[in-house]
């Protein structure tokens, strides 16, 4: 064994390395990083439709002192990494969570920008016969048929936005959610199952176990629409299934990025004509139906059922956000 | 239907291949990178500290070679959070800017792969015969020039160990997830695309990027082979 040959191991390997981080280098430096850096954080279900790459290039266009990156998180998540001071604004889904955002003092100035329906889907075969009852029938029943060892429900269980939504609707029917969790068929098996896991994996798992989930539309259309599940829906939009996205600033007194301007600016963009047109018909193409509804639009009509249903279910005390929770909102409530 | 996703992520694998897709490119290449950088890191901090351990007698060898082995097995997503939280701007180093960047994510992988480079090295170096260093030192070398020369004899085992480091490194999610956040055009690298993928439903995708991943780990460990001529590899 020559000498000259174990140092040429050395110098190759290293060589190899060289080269691997020259080229990491020269990607990472082939853009431009002078603009200022705004952090949203933001639920899965919104950013894995892609519709906020759509918009950040429309933005950035726009405002061209401005990168902007998400990070896709659920909505406890996100709402836990603008607490830590790693983001500059949330996009989320739920409004008890974003209450206790607002409330904690590290968010202000509340706005809702689109919303949609969630959909309970389960198998073909219906085995516990609830298609196309409201939800509140369809959870009693999927509560006594499941008790009965005829169905399953499968629960996101990771503190999401869907999974907030799907705790509100059981305790909306009467339930206690601790209770049902406890309750097992005669056989002592689970009929109300904890994946723990983001709506893709849920779903399969409902698909697997022949069980009702909620979900949102846009995660079970491209799923659906791929093959990876047969569910179907079985009960469609209402009042009760009503999902709607807010953004949330964070408290630049809390905050420590010191980028409250930049993302008042994506804020005030997203409720502005490009992005609320844009909504209008984003996914039509892809998922054969649309993915989300402007909300702005709405508020032509304040006496329109969908005013009346959003304001119920996502106000506080009357408003997007209280007064005592805005923040140097500028003209975002005029 | 999951054999079709396999298939489809063949053809879009090779496609996104021949193609030079830009992103997967990037994605690639930032890969390669951020694992590069840490076992560069990795082997800096790890090659003289594993010489140590091996060749010295000191107090407390024996449990700092247990720790080393235990922490083989640290689980990414554990490191990830407790690395998290340290860099967080609310944690003790938040100032230092390291959280959703390629740098972060390299000393995160760095302090993950440290204890298979400096265990794998121990190993490499004990598995020689101890009359080596004996006789080194007999013909007169000194301290530094006896490690070089163990160093040189147990050169199999310690490439192993470099390679290994940055095959955990490269493939692994939890620190890149926790650390970088998945950031497109950032932070973003082939494990954590995948998992973004998959998580949207895109098996198809997911696939063709888990077989490029396996590909440019096979491609490495290929030619670090060659590089040895086959000797003992």
């Amino acid at each position: 064994m020559s000498g000259f040959k174990i140092n040429k191991n050395f110098l190759l390997i290293g060589a190899v390395l060289v080269l691997i981080i020259g080229g990491g280098i020269y990607w990472n430096n082939s853009k431009p990083q002078v603009k200022e850096h705004l952090i949203i954080s933001t639920t899965t279900s919104l950013y894995e439709t892609s519709v906020l790459d759509a918009i950040k290039p429309m933005f950035e266009a726009e405002n061209p002192g401005y990168n902007v990156s998400f990070i896709s998180q659920g909505t406890g998540l996100a709402i836990q990494t603008a607490k830590n001071g790693d983001a500059d604004m949330i996009l989320v889904h739920s409004p008890g969570q974003e209450k206790g955002f607002l409330e904690t003092g590290y968010g202000v100035n509340r706005k809702l920008f689109a919303y949609n329906f969630f959909i309970i889907v389960g198998p073909e075969s219906d085995p516990a016969g609830v298609k196309d009852m409201n939800p509140g029938d369809a959870l009693q029943k999927l509560y006594s048929e499941g008790l009965a060892g005829n169905a399953q429900w499968v629960s996101r269980g990771d503190n999401s936005g869907t999974h907030s939504k799907e705790k509100g609707l059981w305790t909306a029917t009467g339930f206690d959610l601790d209770a049902i969790k406890a309750e097992t068929t005669e056989s002592g098996e689970t009929w109300y199952i904890e994946a723990g896991a983001g709506m893709t994996a849920t779903l399969q798992l409902a698909n697997e176990k022949e069980a009702y989930t909620l979900t949102d539309m846009a995660t079970y259309l491209k799923n659906y629409k791929n093959g990876n599940i047969e569910l179907v829906t079985i009960v469609g939009q209402g009042k009760e299934t009503l999902n709607v996205y807010a953004a949330v600033l964070c408290n630049p007194e809390e905050n420590p990025r010191g980028m409250y301007d930049g993302a008042q600016l994506f804020m005030e963009y997203i409720l502005g004509d490009d992005v609320q047109e844009m909504l209008v018909d984003y996914g039509f193409e892809e998922f054969g139906s649309t993915l989300f509804k402007p909300w702005v639009p709405e508020l032509d009509t304040p006496d329109s059922e969908i005013v009346q249903w959003v304001e119920e279910y996502a106000y506080f005390e009357g408003t997007e956000c209280p007064e005592e929770y805005r923040h140097l909102s500028g003209n975002l409530y005029d | 239907m999951s054999w079709q996703a396999i298939s489809e992520g063949i053809s879009e694998a090779l496609r996104l291949i021949l193609s030079m897709d830009r992103t997967v490119m990037e994605i690639t290449f930032r890969s390669l990178y951020t694992a590069g950088f840490a076992t560069l890191l990795s082997t800096l901090i790890g090659l003289p500290l594993s010489v140590v351990i091996a060749m010295k007698e000191f107090p407390g060898r024996n449990t700092l070679k247990f720790i080393f082995n235990s922490l083989v097995g640290i689980p990414t997503v554990t490191l990830g959070l407790f690395l998290y939280t340290l860099l967080s701007r609310s944690g003790p180093l938040g100032s230092m800017e390291l959280l959703y960047t390629v740098r972060g994510m390299s000393i995160g992988q760095a302090i993950l792969i440290l204890p298979i480079t400096v265990s794998f090295i121990i190993s490499a170096i004990e598995s020689k015969d101890a009359e080596l260093r004996d006789l080194t030192r007999t013909l007169g070398a000194s301290e530094f020039e006896t490690s070089i020369a163990v160093l040189r004899e147990a050169y199999s085992g310690v490439s192993l160990a470099l390679v290994s480091s940055f095959n955990r490194a490269f493939a692994e999610l939890g620190i890149a997830t926790m650390l970088g956040a998945n950031i497109s055009g950032m932070t973003r690298v082939l494990t954590t695309a995948i998992a973004l993928e998959t998580s949207k439903g895109e098996l198809g995708l997911s696939f063709a990027l888990s077989f490029i991943l396996l590909l440019v780990v096979l491609l490495l460990n290929y030619v670090i082979r060659k590089l040895q001529g086959g000797d003992n590899a």
